[in-house]
Order: C-alpha cells, then sequence, then structure tokens
C-alpha cells in the first residue's frame, strides 16, 4: 500500500479536527454519535430496570422524569437525526455521485462545530440537574411550572438545528451542482434521493422548531403572553408549531434509513430496485406530505373537530408512499438470488419492523383508537418499531455494507451476522410486549404500575438486556476489524455504484480520474453477475 | 457569486427596518381596534419581503434559488392554513 488513503494523508490532531475532507468529518461524527448514543442508552437503560419491577426502587419520579426525557431529547436530536446523514451521507453522497468533496466542504466543518456546541450545551443542563418536561417541551408545564434546566436544554437543541440546516443546504447544493457527467436525476441511487427528500425537510422544518423553542423561552424568561391563555396567548399554539417541526422530523428520522434498505436489497439479491420512478417519488411525497399530517398528535388536546378529521385523513395519506415502499422491496427480492450476508439480514429486519410501526401509526391515526392508545406504551412501541426498529437497524446495516470502503477492512461476517441476529430477537423481545401493555391500558411516563402489567415489562427489560449487548456487540468486532481485519478490495461486493469504483479506502479526493456514468443504476446482472465476495 | 456591491443597499434596508419597527411600536399605542392587527401584520410582511430581498438577495435571483426561497414561503402558508383550520373552528 503505496497510495495514500484519505486516512493515512496525515496523521496530526489538527488534521482532524481541522479537515475540510466529508470523509473524515463523517469520522468525527461517527465517533460524536457513538458517544451521544452511549448517554442516550445509559438513561434507557436506567428506565427498563426502574420498570423490572412495579413499585419505584431504583429513581424517585422526579429523577425518573429527568431519565426519560434526557432520553429522548439526546436520542433523538443528538442521534437519529443526524445518524445516516451526517455519518455514512457525508462520507458516501460524493463518492456516490462522483465528486470530490461536498458543495460546501468548510460549511460541513462547522455544522460538526455547531452540532458539538449544541450537544454539550444539552449535556451541561442535564448534568446541571437536569430537565423533566419531555422530549416534547410541552407547554404549560415547561413555560411555567417546571424547575429544570429547560431553557439551556432547549437552547442545545436550537443550536443544533443549525447544524442540521447546513447539512441539509449542503446536500441539496451538491446533489444539484456536483453530480458527475452522465449522472441523471433518474440515474442517481436511491439513497441519494431520499437523503435529498431528508435535506428538503430539514432545510422547511428545523426553523420552526427553532422559533417554537425560542417563543417558549419568551414566555418562560419574560412572561411575554404567547401560550398562556391567562396573558393572551393560545395554549395548543405550541403544540402546533412543535408538531409541525416534529412529525416531518420523524421522516427525517426514517427516510435516510430506507435509503439506505434500497442500496442492501438490491445488492443482495443481485436484482435492481423494482419499481425505480416509485421509490424515488415517494421520497419526495413523504416529505411533502408529512407537512400535512401533524395534527395526528393532537386529537385528544382539545383541537376541533373539523382539523382532527383532516389531520386524520391525511395521515392515511402518508402511509400510501411508504406502503408502496415495501412493496417495491419485496418485489425486489421476489426471484433475485438472495445472499444472506449481514447488511442484508439488517435490511430484512428493517422491512419488517417498519411495517410494524407503519401499521400502528395508522391504528392510531384512528380519532377513535387514538383516544384509547394516546399517551400509552402503544404508541411507545409504535415509533420505537420505526425509529429503533427501522432506522437503527438501517443505520447498522448501512454501516456493515460501506464498512470496507470506509475503513479498508473487512468485518468478521461471523460476529456480524450474530450481532444482526440478536440484535432483531433482543428487539422485538423488548418492544412487542410494549404494544401489548399499550393495548391494556399502562401510560407511558411514570415509573410504578400495577402489579398486573410486571409480567410484560419483565419480558421487555429483559429483551433490552440483550439488545443492550447486541448494540455493544458492532463495537468490538468493528472496532477490531478497523484495525487487524483482512484488507477491502475496492469492490467487496461487486456492486455497481461509483462509490465501489474507487479503492478502499478511498484517496483524499475521492477518485483518480473523473467518473463519467453511462448506465442506469443497480445494474446486477450485466457486468457484476458475479457474487458478493466478503466471507 | 455576485460581485461585491457597495453596501448601500444595505444600509438602506437596515434603516428602513428600524424606521418600520418604530412605526410598529407608536402604531400600537393608537388604538385602532382590530385594525392594530391588520397594521402590525402589515407591516411585519413589508420588513420579512424587505430581508428577503435585499439581505438574502433573492432581488438578483432566478430560477432555482426562487422556487427554494418560494417553497419556504408555501410551507409557511401550510403551517398558517392547516394551523388556523384549528383556530377557525373550534367550539
Ligand atoms: C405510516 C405513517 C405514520 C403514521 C400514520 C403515524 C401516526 C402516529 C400517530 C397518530 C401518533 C400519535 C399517537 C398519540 O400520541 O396518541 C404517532 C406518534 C408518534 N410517531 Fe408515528 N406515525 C407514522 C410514522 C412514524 C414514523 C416514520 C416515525 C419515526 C421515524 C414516527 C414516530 C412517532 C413518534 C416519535 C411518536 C410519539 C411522539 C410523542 O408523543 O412523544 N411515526 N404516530
Ligand atoms: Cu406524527
Amino acid at each position: 500500500m503505496s497510495e495514500k488513503t484519505y486516512l493515512t494523508t496525515d496523521f496530526t490532531l489538527r488534521s482532524w479536527f481541522l479537515t475540510t475532507d466529508h470523509k473524515r468529518i463523517a469520522i468525527l461524527y461517527f465517533a460524536s454519535l457513538i458517544f451521544f448514543f452511549f448517554i442516550g442508552g445509559a438513561a434507557a437503560a436506567a428506565i427498563r430496570i426502574e420498570l423490572a419491577t412495579p413499585q419505584a426502587d431504583l429513581v424517585s419520579s422526579d429523577v425518573y422524569n429527568r431519565l426519560f426525557t434526557m432520553h429522548g431529547i439526546i436520542m433523538v436530536w443528538f442521534f437519529l437525526i443526524p445518524s445516516i446523514p451526517n455519518t455514512l451521507g457525508n462520507f458516501i453522497v460524493p463518492l456516490m455521485i462522483g465528486a470530490r468533496d461536498l458543495a460546501f466542504p468548510r460549511l460541513n466543518l462547522m455544522s460538526w462545530y455547531i452540532f458539538m456546541l449544541g450537544g454539550c450545551t444539552t449535556l451541561f443542563a442535564i448534568f446541571a440537574g437536569g430537565v423533566d418536561t419531555g422530549w416534547t417541551f410541552y407547554t404549560p408545564f415547561s413555560t411555567l411550572y417546571s424547575n429544570s434546566y429547560v431553557i439551556v436544554a432547549a437552547a442545545g437543541v436550537f443550536i443544533a438545528g443549525f447544524s442540521s440546516i447546513l447539512t441539509g443546504l449542503n446536500f441539496i447544493v451538491t446533489i444539484h451542482r456536483l453530480r458527475a457527467p452522465g449522472l441523471t436525476w433518474y440515474r442517481l441511487p436511491l439513497f441519494l434521493w431520499s437523503l435529498y427528500a431528508t435535506s428538503v425537510i430539514l432545510v422547511l422544518a428545523t426553523p420552526v422548531l427553532a422559533i417554537t423553542l425560542l417563543l417558549m423561552a419568551t414566555e418562560r424568561f419574560f412572561g411575554v403572553g404567547i401560550f398562556d391563555p391567562r396573558i393572551g396567548g393560545d395554549p395548543l399554539l405550541f403544540q402546533h408549531l412543535f408538531w409541525f417541526y416534529s412529525h416531518p422530523a420523524v421522516y427525517i428520522m426514517i427516510l435516510p434509513g430506507m435509503g439506505v434498505i434500497n442500496e442492501l436489497i438490491s445488492c443482495f439479491s443481485r436484482k435492481e430496485v423494482f419499481g425505480y420512478k416509485f421509490v424515488a417519488w415517494c421520497s419526495l411525497a413523504i416529505a411533502a406530505v408529512g407537512f400535512l399530517v401533524w395534527g395526528h398528535h393532537m386529537f385528544v388536546s382539545g383541537q376541533s373537530l373539523i382539523a382532527s378529521l383532516v389531520f386524520s385523513f391525511m395521515s392515511f395519506i402518508v402511509a400510501v408512499p411508504s406502503a408502496i415502499k415495501v412493496f417495491n422491496w419485496t418485489a425486489t427480492l421476489h426471484k433475485g438470488s438472495i445472499h444472506f450476508d449481514a447488511p442484508m439480514l439488517y435490511a430484512l429486519a428493517f422491512i419488517g419492523l417498519f411495517t410494524i410501526g407503519g401499521l400502528t401509526g395508522l391504528f392510531l391515526a384512528c380519532l377513535a383508537f387514538d383516544v384509547h392508545a394516546t399517551d400509552t406504551y402503544f404508541v411507545v412501541a409504535h415509533f420505537h418499531y420505526i425509529m429503533v426498529g427501522g432506522m437503527v437497524t438501517a443505520y447498522f446495516g448501512g454501516l456493515h455494507y460501506w464498512w470496507p470502503k470506509i475503513t479498508g477492512r473487512l468485518y468478521s461476517e461471523y460476529w456480524a451476522r450474530t450481532a444482526a441476529i440478536l440484535i432483531f430477537f433482543g428487539f422485538n423481545l423488548t418492544f412487542f410486549p410494549q404494544f401489548i401493555l399499550g393495548a391494556e391500558g399502562m401510560p407511558r411516563r411514570y415509573h410504578v404500575y400495577p402489579p398486573v402489567f410486571q409480567v410484560w415489562n419483565v419480558l421487555s427489560s429483559g429483551g433490552a438486556a440483550i439488545l443492550a449487548v447486541a448494540y455493544l456487540m458492532p463495537l468490538f468486532y468493528l472496532g477490531y476489524s478497523a484495525f487487524f481485519g483482512k484488507r477491502a478490495p475496492a469492490n467487496p461486493w461487486n456492486a455497481p455504484g461509483l462509490e465501489w469504483q474507487t479503492s478502499s479506502p478511498p484517496p483524499e479526493f475521492n477518485f483518480e480520474t473523473q467518473p463519467v456514468v453511462t448506465r442506469e443504476p443497480y445494474q446486477y446482472n450485466e457486468r457484476f453477475d458475479a457474487e458478493p465476495q466478503n466471507a | 457569486m455576485t460581485d461585491w456591491r457597495p453596501p448601500l443597499p444595505l444600509i438602506g434596508a437596515w434603516l428602513g427596518l428600524l424606521a418600520l419597527l418604530a412605526l410598529t411600536v407608536t402604531l400600537a399605542y393608537v388604538p385602532l381596534g382590530a385594525g392594530n392587527a391588520v397594521v402590525a401584520l402589515t407591516i411585519g410582511t413589508i420588513k420579512a419581503g424587505l430581508v428577503a430581498a435585499i439581505f438574502m438577495e433573492l432581488w438578483h435571483r432566478r430560477g432555482l434559488t426562487l422556487v427554494f426561497a418560494g417553497a419556504g414561503l408555501f410551507w409557511l402558508g401550510i403551517l398558517l392554513w392547516l394551523g388556523s383550520m384549528d383556530f377557525m373552528t373550534r367550539t
């Protein structure tokens, strides 16, 4: 190995912390997100330990409130939202389109610093005494009653929002302007379509979150009447503004995962994605229609019946493009030459778990059902099936798929498959019982519960223990492979994407010569009908 | 990127914004009934227009940039439209 790769051009700390190389910035994000995932995970572990028994034994109600708030805030804004876009996206987007870097490399670095500033601000709030409002910061609790570090925590989220906006902007401009010659829109890998749709949401929705948090802080700090009816505010305004951001944000948290799944399914079925154009446009449809459904979080809030009906109807509409994708993935598998490599195991898990999460979302979108299920564990199970079963699974799948490209090393297929299976098993054991608990009426956000619920809670906590071990495993075998693994060839999966045409790991500016695209994506059958080689 | 321009339009726009701010505050103390809200919102819209045209330099832009800026406005419209649907029809 005499050629310099992006990892070996320079070894100084300075060369990492002042880098403008999208690949190195992706690594910075990887490291930061692992850190935040552990903090959020620690809170989850404490919650599940507490809930193993009906009484309060580990923490008081006050501490419990702080735990689930910390878990939610960290996992949503400091793990899931940046997860795939800022790590895999950052690394792969320029490679996939045959560019030297993102359109604004320095902005990319700045977005990482802003993210870290926001993260540290929120962490400070958490360790100085915590926040107890839940990740939703609902008023009037957050503005009038809570005695916790609401403003500091919200400030961290506010700051991190700018990082989201910059990333979205960077991706949009990159995909518009830096595509290799011949790479038309309909030749883009579907991962890029989904990241493009995600970026549009990031740019259009995040400012509303910033304004909402600012208004909340203004009312809390200065007593200006915005949400408090006694001083002229409207109590539901906060929820409207918050969910105008946060429902689209749940699509920020799933679209990139869907994008990764397209790449995995087609690679390990050795087939092109069925209905390419449908899948591509469904990403944009989800992004657009996702803005019209936020009121389904407010069915019991006292919003008008007409509004509830409209939002309920729109929620059914928004499920259509997601369902189209699921059917198209299934059709892609049909008559494929299926290989159960580790990334494929994650992809298959994704399809099943996402489908359960999405379908239960439709249950919740029914007005009459939601009155019973809202604020119960049914909702908790619903969104964990999508966010953890879906997005985190896709994240791991993508990480394994592109790992040889990122590190230039091969991991142990045996351990990778074991971890994938264990994650699937642990996940379902943790969250499926929560559907049952919710259907039986166990409310969310309490640290004690009637003893009749204990069996399902013990199962759930047991599953969480398995899940914790399973999530730790990649840290070891991937970590080991990064230093001692077998060298990866440029294209270990025999995949046609541009990212596989440069060496593994790529040189600093990605390609020795400017690649030119002459074919549609996912042409596995023509030149690339060989099998994947990672053994 | 456009060429560097003398900041005259920027200063002008900034003074304009300050003047409009003064107008907002003054008119807030003039009792106009429902007119107060109308006046405040109108002035607010003009301010936003100034910021978009001059500070965001949309005045000299065309094509895709305007499409994206228009999208921002359109999405704000969605927020106001579906949001006010609740407020208007509440019982
Ligand atoms: C098929 C499309 C979906 C539909 C129809 C849907 C529907 C719903 C409904 C009606 C609720 C409110 C339940 C309640 O509070 O009573 C809800 C909650 C939630 N959903 Fe979904 N959902 C969908 C997809 C998603 C996706 C893709 C995600 C995340 C990636 C997600 C994450 C969440 C979260 C986090 C909550 C709970 C928020 C909270 O109160 O803390 N949903 N969903
Ligand atoms: Cu929602």
